[in-house]
């Protein structure tokens, strides 16, 4: 015992200040990110930004047409994409749970998890914009559902699963239908979770540019109807940071800024409701 | 208590007593492994019936049988005859939420609904009947007062059913299964996670309900078994192996194994 253990306690040193620098390293970069944004868009934020359209370079702009279109093909692509989402993890978890369609939409969902999101957004490019004619907000959102669905379903999936069978089978016990079983006993015994699950899926949603550029295109105008092509944060992102001018660069840091709080505001709640459930089951 | 009564009436046991459920040469199976093994044995209307047993024998697989819990569960399956009040609940085009609602099961772990106590009485008792409020309420209270637990709730009936002790919160089961009105409850167990203090008052609970209501309670506790039940069905390796008035298989057993086992020779 006496000649093995210094050599053990040198390199759990060693080890332990690697797994420390390690961390380190990855949150250096994370505040250089979030540092960076704030540095370069802070500036550029102003009452101008949230009410005056995108403008050509040369004239004083704002981004209240990306604003608000993300938040149209946000809300359209969660409303087509959450109820099959939640539905389908319904499915996994309750009917099928021990079927052999179950263990296949299973793994077709995990790989459309991580599907690449371009390829998403050429498939409906050719299946709504083409035979439409034209790009609109519409196809943007339902490439966006495409890209959101799988995490609900997922979410939702490991939520139910956590629901103990004997509280179902307490519940058929009493005679109620499988489908009051799960509405008004399983569901609500895993809400907050399933609720932290849109939070995801709409972050994730809020961020993607690919899908948006075969669909939505992006719009130089204020716009809300949804059969017109509309612009959005991401888009608009990349329009400018590309752009030659100044301003317009300066306005794609603030729209970045906006956008990474937007996404980290949804996380940190998705987080603190997950914590609150879990001191509540305790 | 439960023996006095039984040697007056052992004359004729079976003298005026109603068969509310009637098992007959049941075979039960998980996936290929045949768990109950032609098991037949009888309910009486308004008596207690334990079925003990080592574990593993098959006494809680008998139990979910008698309202087709095991349904729930596919490649579980059961063959042969289950009748209650005369109407066979083995066949496959029976209403299985009708059944459930005659015939009300208690767990071993409580289970109390992610709602408050009043809702979770409330619930059961919304999926048949459309009550006003105020008969709503005294069908809660009633309910709890039956479960032994309206002095210790009635002053916090918004609370979440979760924030009761483990005694408490089994009581609010069997509370939530006697609001329905169901004629048969089943007992798997119920005190096997609670302390003896709830498990006494639960076993009081039981001896109230018995008369009104007809039992059957699984346990692996010999003495709970010898103080509830006026029946009590013995069983091993899936097979029924003794079924007679409890005094009877206590103290004078007719198979070996029934003696092997209530003298704690194994078990």
């Amino acid at each position: 015992m006496a000649n093995l253990y210094p050599g053990r306690r040198r390199r759990n040193v060693i080890w332990t200040g690697l797994a420390y620098a390690a961390t380190a390293f990855g949150l250096a970069w994370l505040a250089l990110i979030l540092g960076a944004l704030l540095w370069q868009g802070f500036g550029g934020l102003s009452l101008d930004v949230f009410t005056k359209v995108t403008a050509p370079a040369g004239m004083v702009g704002g981004l209240l047409n990306s604003i608000v279109g993300s938040v149209i093909v946000t809300v359209i692509g969660l409303a087509i994409g959450a109820p099959l989402g939640i539905l389908a993890g319904t499915y996994l978890a309750e009917y099928g749970r021990y079927t052999k369609l179950a263990t296949v939409v299973r793994f077709i969902n995990d790989i459309l998890l991580s599907a690449p999101s371009i390829v998403v957004g050429l498939f409906i490019y050719q299946l709504l914009v083409v035979p439409a004619g034209h790009f609109s907000a519409l196809a943007g959102a339902v490439a966006l559902a495409v890209i959101g669905a799988p995490i609900m379903v997922r979410t939702t999936e490991d939520m139910l699963n956590l629901v103990p069978n004997p509280l179902r089978e307490a519940a058929s016990a009493l005679g109620m239908p499988r489908s009051f079983v799960i509405r008004r006993v399983a569901y609500r015994a895993v809400r907050s979770g399933i609720v932290t699950g849109i939070l995801l899926a709409v972050a994730r949603m809020t961020g993607e540019t690919a899908p948006l550029i075969f669909t939505a295109l992006g719009n130089s105008l204020f716009e809300v109807d949804p059969t017109q092509p509309m612009s959005s944060l991401p888009l608009i992102i990349y329009e400018f940071a590309r752009s030659p001018y100044a301003e317009q660069q300066k306005l794609a840091w603030t729209g970045a800024l906006l956008l990474t709080l937007t996404v980290l505001g949804l996380s940190i709640l998705a987080r603190a409701l997950s914590a609150q459930r879990g001191a509540n089951q305790s | 208590m439960n023996e006095a009564t039984e040697t007056a009436a052992a004359a004729d046991p079976a003298a005026g007593l109603k068969e509310k459920v009637v098992v007959r040469d049941l075979d039960f199976y998980y996936g290929q492994n045949r768990a109950l093994k032609k098991v037949t044995l009888s309910l009486y209307q308004g008596k207690v019936t334990a079925f003990i047993g080592p574990s593993g024998c098959g006494k809680s697989t008998l139990l979910r049988v008698l309202n087709r819990m095991y349904d729930l569960y596919p490649g579980q399956r059961a063959v042969g005859e289950v009748l209650f009040d005369g109407e066979n609940i083995l066949d496959p085009g029976l209403d299985l939420n009708l059944l459930r609602s005659r015939v009300g099961m208690v767990f071993q772990k409580p289970t109390p609904f992610p709602m408050s106590i009043y809702d979770n009485i409330a619930f059961g008792i919304r999926l048949y009947e459309r009550l006003p409020r105020s008969e709503l309420d005294d069908r809660v209270e009633s309910a709890l007062r039956r479960s032994a637990l309206w002095g210790e709730v009635s002053d916090k009936l918004r609370a979440n059913g979760l924030s009761l002790s483990g005694g408490q919160q089994q009581r609010l089961c069997i509370a939530r299964t006697v609001a329905i009105r169901p004629e048969v409850i089943l007992f798997d167990e119920p005190c096997s996670a609670l302390d003896p203090i709830s498990t006494a008052k639960i076993e009081e609970l039981i001896d109230e309900l018995s008369g009104d209501y007809t039992i059957a309670i699984v346990t692996h506790n010999m003495q709970q078994a010898a103080r509830v039940s006026q029946y009590t069905a013995f069983m091993y390796l899936g097979e029924m192996v003794e079924f007679d008035q409890t005094g009877a298989v206590f103290t004078a057993p007719r198979d070996r194994r029934t003696q092997d086992y209530v003298t704690g020779r194994f078990g």
